[in-house]
């Protein structure tokens, strides 16, 4: 009886301070999105007005197709690229210890500074030196290009999200059994099909977890963008969360920009549970 | 057969590492220049190692300032942290077979799915009127904003603990609270070790939540400092990598002395 009691003491002061500064905001937002607040001053509900608003507001779309695109091709790119340093990583190479260390090293970097940085080699190394090269496609600034810019925020976020993604892939292989490749390289097996029917069903699970999670963190992206683009140019790299941001701040779409993040939310959860669905029918197979 | 070094490999991992040392080498040679030296080979080493470059930032952007605000943010979200997470966590997971626990711990964790945006206007409006627009709200928020990651970590390994030391315990006189504080906080150590890099990288290179949540820029952080001297920077490009490299020069030098650890500590949490 009374170690209930003590349990129950324990989980009050979390529950708390989360229910105030996590649930309630989020019971708020939701609340405001069928107003008109603006941040400030009197308000009036104004039912589903706001949500109708999104659908048909272009710069809302314009940032929805920037953070899919953005999203899908980020998440695949990590994914191929990280599997095949864990591959690396785990076979028996030299130097095993510091070339882990280094390929990790963009998981301890502050995403803003790292944008920074690249934004220099966009804007200023890689023109000079397509110039100087004489090569047409690297000599202009490709994060000026309406078209192009979105590759730019790509590369950034795939080179520091590489880190973490292979350290759990990593993880994922130190499960696998050594046994299971030397009774294959007995049966003759090519390292194609040793790959697809050995360590990829074993690893399934990581890959599950690594598709969901990046591409839920690459819809959320907001640190690259402000440095790299600041959602430009034009709006051509607005993502939705830096829309939010501006708008909600900056321009008093307060309860606007409510809704649009009600809307976001359940996208992001849609997105999730069919990535997780469908990828762990495959995990069965 | 097995024993044998695989060079193809090593050499493909070598080249490889070209893509990440690349943009840090550019990051300290251009440190080091002057502006005179960029319209030359930008790849080229600087001509002498001055650190007339770093002095400037330091005095420019109040380094040591912004410095003092990531270190206490970030130690005071991980005493949060841990304290408050791993007692949570260990009340949940003894209790995961009662309704209410159950569905506390399914509560606490989809906080993962939501999209800080939804709640940011909103949080922002409260903690202002509540006077937390400082470094220890910003603490206090961080603590709220890991909870579903860590909770979900900790009740994992508190499940692998077993029980018998716990009733042992409590046969001799203990309370549940002594039981925690005396016998399973300290075999949580490796998932502390995790949860405290985890949490403390967050917190030091967060972004965001700083930029919504703290008013005086005398309270910024260092990657805030990084945005809100973006207007200087822009016009000389050696200030602005020296301010950079200054920013992420404590994680890098830490990362270098215990890599091992922070790597095991990071697999150690994806396994959960």
């Amino acid at each position: 009886m009374k170690r209930d009691h003590a349990f129950l003491l324990m989980v009050i002061p979390a529950f708390v301070l989360f229910f105030i500064f996590h649930t309630y905001p989020a019971l708020q937002g939701v609340f405001y999105s069928f107003t008109n607040f603006k941040g400030y001053g009197n308000w009036d509900f104004t039912g589903f007005t706001n949500y109708f608003k999104v659908f048909q507001d272009s710069r809302a779309l314009g940032a929805y197709g920037f953070t899919f695109q953005f999203a899908i091709v980020s998440t695949i790119l990590v994914n191929i690229i990280s599997v095949l340093i864990a591959m690396g990583l785990n076979a028996k190479i030299k130097f095993r210890k510091t070339l882990r260390a280094t390929y990790f090293l963009p998981f301890i970097l502050s995403v803003l500074i790292v944008s920074y940085i690249f934004q220099f080699i966009f804007t200023h190394m890689v023109p000079d030196l397509g110039q100087a090269l004489g090569i047409e496609a690297l000599s202009k600034n490709i994060l000026g290009d309406q078209d192009l810019a979105w590759i730019g925020i790509v590369i950034v976020a795939v080179w520091q999200s590489v880190a973490f993604n292979t350290l759990l892939y990593l993880a994922g292989l130190s499960t696998v059994d050594e046994q299971l490749y030397e009774a294959a390289d007995i049966d003759g097996a090519k390292a194609w099909s040793k790959f697809w029917r050995i360590t990829f069903p074993l690893i399934a699970p990581f890959f599950t977890i690594n598709m969901v999670v990046a591409m839920k963190n690459f819809l959320m992206a907001f640190d690259q963008i402000i440095a790299l683009t600041g959602g430009g140019p034009g709006r051509a790299t607005e993502s939705i969360s830096l829309l939010i941001y501006r708008g909600g701040f900056e321009a008093g779409q307060f309860a606007y920009q409510s809704a649009n993040a009600v809307i976001y939310f359940i996208v992001i959860v849609v997105i999730s549970v069919v990535q997780l669905r469908i990828l762990e029918r495959k995990e069965v197979k | 057969m097995s024993n044998r070094i695989n060079w193809k490999a090593t050499i493909f991992l070598i080249l490889g590492t070209i893509f990440i040392l690349f943009p840090i080498y550019l990051t300290v040679i251009i440190a080091f220049k002057t502006p005179q030296e960029m319209s030359g080979n930008i790849l080229a080493l600087p001509e002498s190692w001055g650190f007339g470059n770093f002095i400037e930032a330091i005095e420019v952007t109040n380094f040591f300032n912004a410095l003092g605000n990531s270190v206490f943010v970030t130690v005071l979200t991980v005493i949060i942290v841990i304290l408050t997470h791993s007692l949570v966590a260990y009340a949940i997971a003894r209790n995961m077979h009662k309704k209410f626990y159950k569905f506390l711990y399914f509560y606490f964790i989809s906080a993962m799915f939501i999209p800080f945006p939804i709640i940011m206007l909103p949080l922002v409006l409260q903690t202002s009127s509540w006077g937390m627009d400082n470094l220890v709200g910003l603490g206090i928020l961080n603590g709220v904003m890991h909870l579903a990651f860590n909770v979900f970590i900790y009740v994992g390994y508190v499940k692998t603990l077993p029980v018998e030391l716990e009733e042992a315990a409590i046969i001799d006189g203990a309370n549940t609270f002594q039981v925690f504080w005396k016998i399973i906080f300290p075999m949580m150590k490796p998932m502390h070790a995790t949860v405290a890099i985890l949490t403390a990288l967050a917190a030091w290179n967060d972004f965001m939540l700083p930029l919504v949540i703290l008013s005086d820029s005398s309270m910024y952080t260092l990657p805030l400092v990084q945005y809100a001297f973006q207007g200087q920077f822009s016009t000389d490009y050696n200030l602005a990598f020296a301010s950079y490299l200054l920013a992420m020069l404590p994680m890098v030098v830490l990362y270098i002395f215990v890599q091992k650890w922070i790597i095991g500590g990071v697999m150690r949490g994806s396994l959960k």
